[in-house]
């Protein structure tokens, strides 16, 4: 596992011990069994599928990359288990056999584009790396600047894990955007803003907003190197909700003071808590039962409240815009205000009308 | 690195271990010892396997054993022909992703496949029109990736380019081609690859049934090929591809042409990868780019270098062993199960650098030699 699904597994066993600690569910201990996807698709599919067939567990946490969770959907869907998947997304899927308790695009990307348009940013460069999340992503952002005055100057892709930047982020300086959005994926983000910084551009004169870079990532690139670049999440370890409290403390003290919590972390870790809720109303772990009684499910959790939407199966998150600080965590400067309704497939934008 | 050496270089003070027919045999049981062994072999794979071992298993088998058909086909270029393969996940995805494509449209149904449909594709590529004849889909299984390694074969190997090049350049082959698929997205499905599939010619692609008889295609098209390579190696043409294995310029100057030889059989290797990649699609249910880069290629040779190059038994057995430790460190040991592939790949490699079969061959004739003299 990478580092980062790692926290969010550490995140989800948290969840399991405080979940058993105050009884279980349904006078029943959850019993976590970890199987580890090496960040390989066929790998994720494989383990799914001995954790149905073979452990036949009750519900599976888990997924990283967007082709993690495409190589696992035929799995839960032939199989007819559940998969809670915890990670912000590109959208335009619906898999009745899967929980989506990450951002879909219009509770992330669109409000960050929201954002960046409040701001007086009309041109942008996009920079991303090759794999369907930002693709995808980016398609719809440029849908979006379409319809919203706003003009797009590039459009950059590199190789999953690429580190030599100094080309594009060249590029990117002689295209003169008003902001950079940013897709790009794990270490790929330690040289692009350690690049961006040598070549002297500072957030104030073209901001990077990034929808991949937590907590745990801002440690990876260095302070040094992002401080002051936005962010777009639905959960920051600063959020400020008694539920937030209890979580950093207890993640802290069961893993070290060290360590910090991040937006997919919290997801998963709601992820637990909203599957055991859905259990505890259905009377059982039985899928069909458990898809049924998760629909209306509504918890206080770190991020503030969330709501399962029983249509499409993701959840109501409330988008946060966030600014790097110099110790490291994000200070929020702006959010939604409430809830937003997740719409995977964007039905609700006249914009998005072409995309599906 | 000895495998670059003795693969390429002729080793006049130790002849490279044949293990069959290296020594005469004129007892009755050692003539009948390959195919008796052969023949337990089939019997547990095709009968006891399929009884034994619960589905989720068996299929984890079939997988190892599509991997077993890449290695035999390693086995033959490299073991018996010296040309050191790191791209045979070129063919290997072209053969599944011929078969993806097919399965794919056969699935839409006249409608886009899934992946066009949210990569923004409005009607279906010309290179994807033909594929959804199944007759077509499966002729290029094999086809194509013949014809790659045709073409590569004349330019390279006419070029007398060998040895650590040819390698690096098969590698190179095996990058190249994971930055085009991943690159077109809307052609190939991108990082994601083809998955999701459903139909298998008539049959519910999920279904245990499914699974198990796909399962005994797979073991019975490996024994299949695996006598085809047998009867090859002992051929006349097997027994000149040796000869230009130890002494390509010697094969030469005898008025051969050492670059038609391995055009062939890097040829014949390459189309039994395709035909791997293939099976592996509707066994596995993914056939993605990370399956067939650098990495996936680098584990099969690492396979086959376990289990003995220089017997095509030991490439089929490497690939399993190896397929087999993969899955068992990685549920075991999640941590470390990557140091503990590299640590088996490394304890084989110096403890018995002819593999595993090389290993069971010494320890054979220091046996049978003791039990002589006594």
């Amino acid at each position: 596992m990478a580092i980062s699904e790692v926290t969010v597994k550490d995140a989800e066993l948290l969840a399991i011990d405080e979940i058993n600690a105050a009884g279980g569910v349904l006078g029943k201990k959850i019993e976590p069994v970890i199987e580890d996807g090496a960040s390989d698709w066929p790998t994720f599919a494989e383990k799914a599928t001995k954790l149905i067939a073979q452990d036949r567990v009750a519900t599976v946490f888990g997924g990283w990359t967007s082709a993690s969770r495409k190589a696992m959907l035929p799995v839960f869907e032939k199989r007819k288990a559940l998969l809670w998947y915890p990670v912000q997304y590109e959208g335009l899927e619906s898999s009745p056999y899967i929980f989506y308790t990450g951002a879909t695009t219009n509770q992330q990307i669109v409000p960050g584009l929201d954002y960046l348009k409040e701001k007086g940013k009309k041109k942008l460069f996009l920079v991303g790396s090759d794999y369907v999340f930002p693709r995808t992503a980016n398609k719809i952002i440029k849908a979006y600047a379409a319809a919203n005055g706003m003009q797009i100057l590039g459009e950059e892709y590199t190789p999953l894990g690429h580190t030599e930047y100094s080309t594009l982020v060249n590029k990117v300086i002689e295209a003169k955007p008003d902001a950079v959005f940013n897709t790009l994926n794990g270490d790929s983000n330690v040289a692009f803003f350690k690049q961006l910084k040598s070549a002297g551009v500072t957030a104030d004169q073209m901001p990077v907003m990034s929808v991949s870079v937590a907590e745990e990532e801002v440690k990876g690139i260095g302070v040094d190197n992002i401080a002051g670049q936005l962010v777009a999440w639905n959960y920051y370890q600063t959020t400020d909700t008694p539920e937030n409290q209890k979580f950093v403390a207890a993640f802290k003290a069961k893993y070290g003071a060290d360590k910090v919590t991040s937006d997919p972390m919290e997801a998963g870790y709601n992820a637990v808590y909203l599957w055991a809720e859905a259990v505890k109303k259905a009377g059982s772990t039985d899928v069909e039962a458990v898809k049924k009684a998760a629909a209306g499910v509504t918890l206080a959790r770190p991020e503030g409240q969330v709501t399962i939407d029983g249509d499409n199966q993701h959840v109501y998150k409330t988008a946060r815009i966030g600014v790097v600080q110099p110790d490291g965590q994000i200070k929020e400067v702006w959010n939604s205000g409430k809830p937003i309704k997740p719409d995977p497939y964007l039905k609700t934008y006249s914009w998005a009308g072409g995309l599906v | 690195m000895t495998a670059f050496q003795d693969s390429t270089v002729a080793a006049p003070a130790e002849p490279p271990a044949r293990p069959v027919p290296a020594e005469p045999a004129p007892a009755r049981w050692t003539r009948l010892r390959g195919p008796a062994v052969f023949t337990a072999v089939a019997v547990l794979m095709l009968v006891v396997a399929p009884l034994a071992l619960e589905p989720f298993r068996l299929g984890l088998l079939a997988k190892y054993l599509c991997y077993a058909i890449v290695a035999l086909g390693i086995g033959l270029t490299w073991g018996q022909g010296g040309m050191l393969t790191l791209g045979q996940g070129v063919f290997f995805g072209l053969g599944g992703y011929a078969m993806g494509m097919y399965l794919k449209l056969h699935d839409a149904g006249g409608d886009l496949p899934d992946f066009m449909v949210w990569s923004g594709v409005d009607h279906l590529p010309a290179l994807w029109r033909p594929f959804g004849n199944p007759v077509f889909a499966l002729a290029m299984v094999v086809v194509l990736p013949v014809a790659v390694a045709l073409l590569l074969g004349v330019l390279v190997f006419r070029q007398r380019v060998r040895g650590a090049y040819f390698a690096i350049l098969t590698q190179a082959l095996a990058a190249a081609l994971v930055i085009l698929l991943v690159g077109q997205q809307g052609l190939t499905g991108g990082t994601n690859g083809l998955t999701n599939f459903f139909d298998f010619f008539g049959n519910d692609v999920a279904a245990d049934g499914t699974q198990r008889g796909l399962y005994v295609l797979v073991a019975a098209v490996l024994g299949v090929l695996y006598l085809g390579a047998r009867q090859l190696v002992r051929s006349r043409f097997g027994r000149l591809l040796l000869a230009i294995r130890d002494g390509e310029d010697r094969v030469r100057f005898l008025g051969y042409d050492p670059a038609a030889v391995k055009t062939v059989t890097f040829a014949i290797s390459a189309g039994m990868a395709g035909i791997a990649g293939a099976l592996f699609v509707p066994v596995v249910g993914i056939i993605s780019p990370a399956l067939l880069g650098v990495v996936p290629s680098l584990e099969l040779v690492v396979g086959v270098a376990v289990g003995g190059r220089y017997a095509l038994a030991g490439a089929v057995l490497g690939a399993v062993v190896m397929g087999y430790a993969k899955t068992y460190f990685s549920e075991e040991l999640p941590e470390a199960w990557l140091y503990l592939q590299g640590a088996l790949f490394i304890l084989v490699m110096t403890l018995a650098p002819k593999g595993l079969t090389g290993l069971a061959v010494t320890l054979w004739r220091s046996v049978t030699r003791r039990r002589a003299a006594a």
